[in-house]
């Protein structure tokens, strides 16, 4: 499709018309630019132990009197720049929060397509393990998750398989909701008499599901993802906050929330603050994103 | 067409159950039985090659259920399909019938959902080239693809289009191109023009009898109308709640109807001649499927039901080419 | 003249331009008259119903023309006012009788609500009348079904019941958009035969919209053939269906499947009008039926023809000038 094409057809015109999803996308690519791009923003290392400084701990931001012009946000208890930090946490935290996505998506995506085309059995025995999931809160799931990887694993390996588990546990709890949805999109377009013009042809059940239901159902999911990108890195920040998550060698946004959460009332707000701004900032954008997408591809609300 | 056509497609006394019951656990709490619909129950009948056997009725009648379980789309509880002496409806034979099957195509009846949007049209009409095998050569297969739209009365060029970008009947053209491309001797066509506007219809329909008349083709052609099916049937076969009711030559089937349901779908159809004749007012609707009347089942609505209608299922009787199955014929009171 | 309506015109201002969905639409109906409206798909014919209930949906608008009801514009009415008159002056049939009624109340409960809100009168007064219209419109034991809801009644039932609905507050007009299309054949026919009893008894002016002749056949005096948003021709029942004029409707009529049945092998092909109807974004000039039309000349081509006497018919072609 040419530029031309891009430009006019109906998704880009919504877009256009919607001064909250451009504002939401401007941020939310200013978010992704800076974490991916942190390396060569950040004036800090902070994973660095050796440009590490104890002296310049607890410096405020650089507005406020004693701040110094080196560390715009301030630093923290250990002496790291807190925009650095920020700009590192963000890319662990949006890392970890699209592996989750993708994680759910492959699973619950691959079963609702199986559960929703072949139905019985398997459709009952998907629905039900899901059913059952549904009934724990995502975070106890992902609690659960993570306590059995930290008693399967030797402590020594701990701070290493830390990322892996988080994505694992959020992409766990998450699953499910795509599974019920193309499950249900699945259930439908099956009827269809396109795909019964397929069987009729001779085209084997897993050809079917994949070159004539898949593409069709894949919309909402795409709706779905977006706004699960969003939870996602909120529940990995709760994770982090408390204690479960990334280690604070490497922190996500939320580890720099409970980092700095210590610190709060006596004095150093800084330390908190920043990253909780840089948090809500992100959750937000993304999500009005998601929420504008919903609205955009739903013929009903057009 | 002389009887003396070889019979390609039979059907003996095939049935097919509908499991309607509520979910097992409101079953079980609220103590409600399991519950069949018997979509299609006893239906026998034979196509034979090179002519149109049309199927009949309103909707509920089974007629659809027929052509579905005749492609595989379902599997008869009952009976058996043979298809050119080759039992079909077997699934211990599956390799023989996946031969047979080959030879088989279907056109659907809403052009706007049997066709994948997202797919090309190219794609679209070379799936059963590709599933069945025909043609290995990309180039001979982008030619035959072409042939076909051609042959269909689109142009080569709308193979690179999707779906969207065309109209009800063009929709419909690609469909039977798709179906035309695995080079099928049968064609199983539910309803195939009933989405379409009319002067549509006559252009799909004259489509249809050109192509038959040039590629030899046996149709199936399922319809609710009497004046369709008057232009393309040269046999007529009339279906009430499952049952095939009466079977005749076209001809035979509009002059003399026999059975009163054959009577009252013809006083139905609408006098679009104005010629003012004489019809009898349609009366009664179709019964739920689910409870279906004793005996006879169009006995309700039946002007000549007595006891014996009341009681006693009658069954397709044959007189010469005929068949019908109601007692009232069968004892010479109509 | 219960319903005039003169040069209708109906746009949609899109971001693509400005479609015209109906043009120059002139037409009237006397008291218990039933017009047919016939056309197919992209016809404009529901279009012009929905404008004339006052429903049409944004972007889709009245852009010329005015629309009257007993002499009085409604086209220009404020949404208040046209509430008023609907169900009140102007009853409504579609198409899907399941959407058309409320699932959750009875079929009484719907009556006696649209009778107490359009006629003044005691709740016991509005189901005596509401049994009545039951009863008019062929429902059986109408006292023990006033109760039940409408997934308990049949297709046909349904429809019965849909019809009674219009006829609450005795409107001047009906609108009925394809009531039948959804029914069976023989269902088709019943309903047929009730609305045009119920036309002729209520002397209310009927306008039928559907896209099939065979109804319109049976039910309509009158009938408008609609294509690509004008009429093309309209006339007498009769004289329309047994000697069209306009090539677009001896098409039609030519395309519609009659029975008959050739004693050999060959059925003879129905006559076919190639192509198909214009997109609204690409009218053809002059006669909008031309690029299709085996008699078009010159004149078709430039000059957009208006309707104008033929034999009985009002003809939209220059073949008749």
């Amino acid at each position: 499709m040419n530029f031309q094409g891009i430009w006019n057809n109906d998704l880009a015109y919504s877009f256009r018309r919607s001064p909250v999803a451009i504002a939401a996308a401007v941020l939310t690519v200013i978010c992704i630019g800076g974490a991916l791009l942190a390396p060569w923003l950040a004036p800090q290392n902070p994973f660095d132990a050796a440009s590490l400084d104890l002296n310049k701990a607890f410096a405020p931001p650089a507005w406020v009197a004693q701040g110094a012009a080196d560390y715009p946000l301030g630093t923290d208890d250990q002496g790291r720049d807190v925009l650095s930090t920020i700009l590192y946490g963000a890319r662990i935290s949006l890392g970890v929060g699209a592996a989750a996505v993708l994680f759910a998506l492959v699973v619950g995506v691959t079963l609702g397509l199986l559960s929703g085309y072949l139905g019985g059995r398997i459709d009952a025995f998907i629905m039900r393990v899901a059913d059952i999931q549904l009934s724990f809160p995502a975070i106890l799931i992902a609690l659960l998750v993570d306590g059995v990887a930290r008693v399967a694993m030797p402590a020594d390996s701990h701070d290493e398989i830390a990322i892996p588990v988080l994505i694992l546990a959020i992409g766990v709890s998450g699953w499910v909701q795509y599974a019920r949805t193309v499950r249900g999109s699945t259930m439908v377009e099956k009827n269809k008499e396109y795909v019964q013009a397929a069987r009729v042809i001779g085209r084997p059940p897993f050809a079917i599901m994949l070159r004539h239901v898949l593409p069709n159902v894949m919309g909402p999911v795409l709706v779905i993802a977006t706004i699960h990108i969003a939870t996602a890195i909120i529940t990995e920040a709760t994770l982090s906050f408390l204690g479960v998550g990334v280690p604070p060698t490497r922190p996500s946004l939320g580890t720099l929330i409970r980092i700095g959460n210590e610190f709060m009332l006596s004095g150093e707000w800084w330390i908190t603050v920043f990253p909780g701004i840089a948090l809500v900032t992100l959750v937000l954008s993304v999500n009005l994103l998601g929420d504008w997408l919903r609205d955009a591809l739903n013929p009903k609300l057009r | 067409m002389t009887s003396a056509a070889p019979t390609l497609l039979e059907l003996e006394d095939v049935g097919r159950d509908f499991d309607v019951s509520r979910p097992w656990l409101n079953r079980v709490i609220e103590g409600v039985p399991r519950q069949l619909l018997h979509a299609v129950d006893g239906v026998s009948f034979a196509v034979r090659k090179g002519e149109t056997l049309a199927l009949v009725g309103e909707s509920g009648c089974g007629k659809s259920t027929v052509a579905r379980l005749i492609v595989g789309l379902y599997a008869p509880s009952r009976g058996r399909i043979r298809f050119d002496g080759v039992e079909i409806s077997d699934p211990s034979t599956s390799a023989a019938t996946a031969g047979m099957r080959r030879r088989m195509q279907m056109i659907f009846q809403d052009p706007f959902a049997s066709l994948n949007p997202r797919w090309r049209v190219r794609d679209i009409v070379a799936e059963p080239i590709l599933v069945l095998d025909l043609l290995k050569d990309k180039v001979k297969i982008n030619r035959r693809v072409a042939e076909l739209l051609t042959q269909v009365g689109l142009t080569p060029e709308d193979g690179e289009k999707y779906p969207h970008e065309f109209s009800g009947g063009q929709r419909q053209r690609i469909s039977i191109a798709r179906a035309l491309s695995g080079n099928p001797e049968f064609l199983v066509c539910d309803e195939p023009t009933s989405a379409l506007d009319v002067s549509v219809q006559a252009q799909i329909l004259n489509l249809m009898t050109e192509l038959q008349a040039r590629l030899g083709l046996t149709y199936l052609f399922i319809s609710h109308n009497l004046a369709v099916v008057s232009h393309v049937a040269d046999r007529i076969g009339v279906m009430y709640l499952g049952r095939l009711v009466e079977i005749a030559d076209a001809a035979e089937l509009f002059a003399r109807p026999r059975h009163p349901y054959t009577r009252m779908l013809l006083d139905a159809v609408p006098d679009l001649e104005m010629s003012g004749r004489q019809r009898t007012p349609v009366a009664g609707e179709v019964p739920n499927p689910l409870s279906p009347p004793a005996g006879c089942t169009f006995h309700p609505r039946c002007p000549h039901a007595n006891n014996r209608c009341r009681a006693e299922k009658p069954i397709l009787v044959w007189r010469d080419a005929t068949a019908s199955a109601c007692h009232a014929v069968d004892e010479g009171r109509i | 003249m219960i319903l005039e309506v003169k040069d209708l015109r109906i746009e949609f201002r899109t971001r693509h331009g400005t479609l015209v969905a109906v043009d120059g639409v002139s037409f009237c109906i006397a008291p218990g008259e039933v017009l047919g409206v016939v056309g197919e798909s992209g016809a404009g014919k529901s279009l012009t119903g929905t404008a004339i209930i006052g429903l049409l949906e944004p972007p889709g608008c009245i852009a010329a023309g005015e629309i009257r009801l007993e002499g009085e514009r409604i086209d220009n009415l404020p949404y208040e006012a046209m509430r008023r008159i609907r169900g009140r002056r102007i009853g409504a049939i579609f198409q899907d009788p399941l959407t058309s009624l409320n699932p959750l109340y009875t079929v009484g409960e719907q009556l006696v609500e649209t009778i107490r809100t359009h006629l003044d009168t005691g709740a016991a007064e509005a189901k005596e009348r509401a049994l009545a219209l039951l009863r008019e419109v062929g429902i059986p034991a109408p006292e023990a079904r006033i109760d039940h809801y409408p997934h308990q009644f049949s297709g046909g039932m349904r429809q019965r019941v849909v019809i009674a609905l219009a006829l609450c507050a005795e409107p001047r007009l009906i609108i009925a958009d394809e009531p039948t299309t959804a029914l069976d054949v023989s269902i088709q026919a019943q309903i047929i035969q009730l609305l045009k009893r119920l036309a002729r008894d209520h002397g209310a002016a009927v306008m039928l919209i559907t896209h099939d002749m065979g109804v319109i056949a049976e039910t309509a005096d009158r009938v408008a053939v609609m294509y690509a948003g004008r009429i093309a021709e309209i006339g007498p029942v009769r004289e329309v269906i047994r000697a069209a004029r306009h090539p677009y409707t001896v098409g039609l009529m030519g395309s519609i499947p009659k029975i008959r049945v050739a004693t050999d092998r060959m059925h003879a092909p129905l006559v076919q009008i190639d192509g198909a109807m214009p997109r609204l974004n690409a009218i053809p000039s002059g006669c909008a039926f031309h690029p299709r039309c085996g008699k078009s000349f010159e004149r078709c081509r430039n000059e957009r023809p208006e309707p104008r006497p033929a034999g009985a018919n009002l003809t939209a072609c220059w073949l008749y000038d």
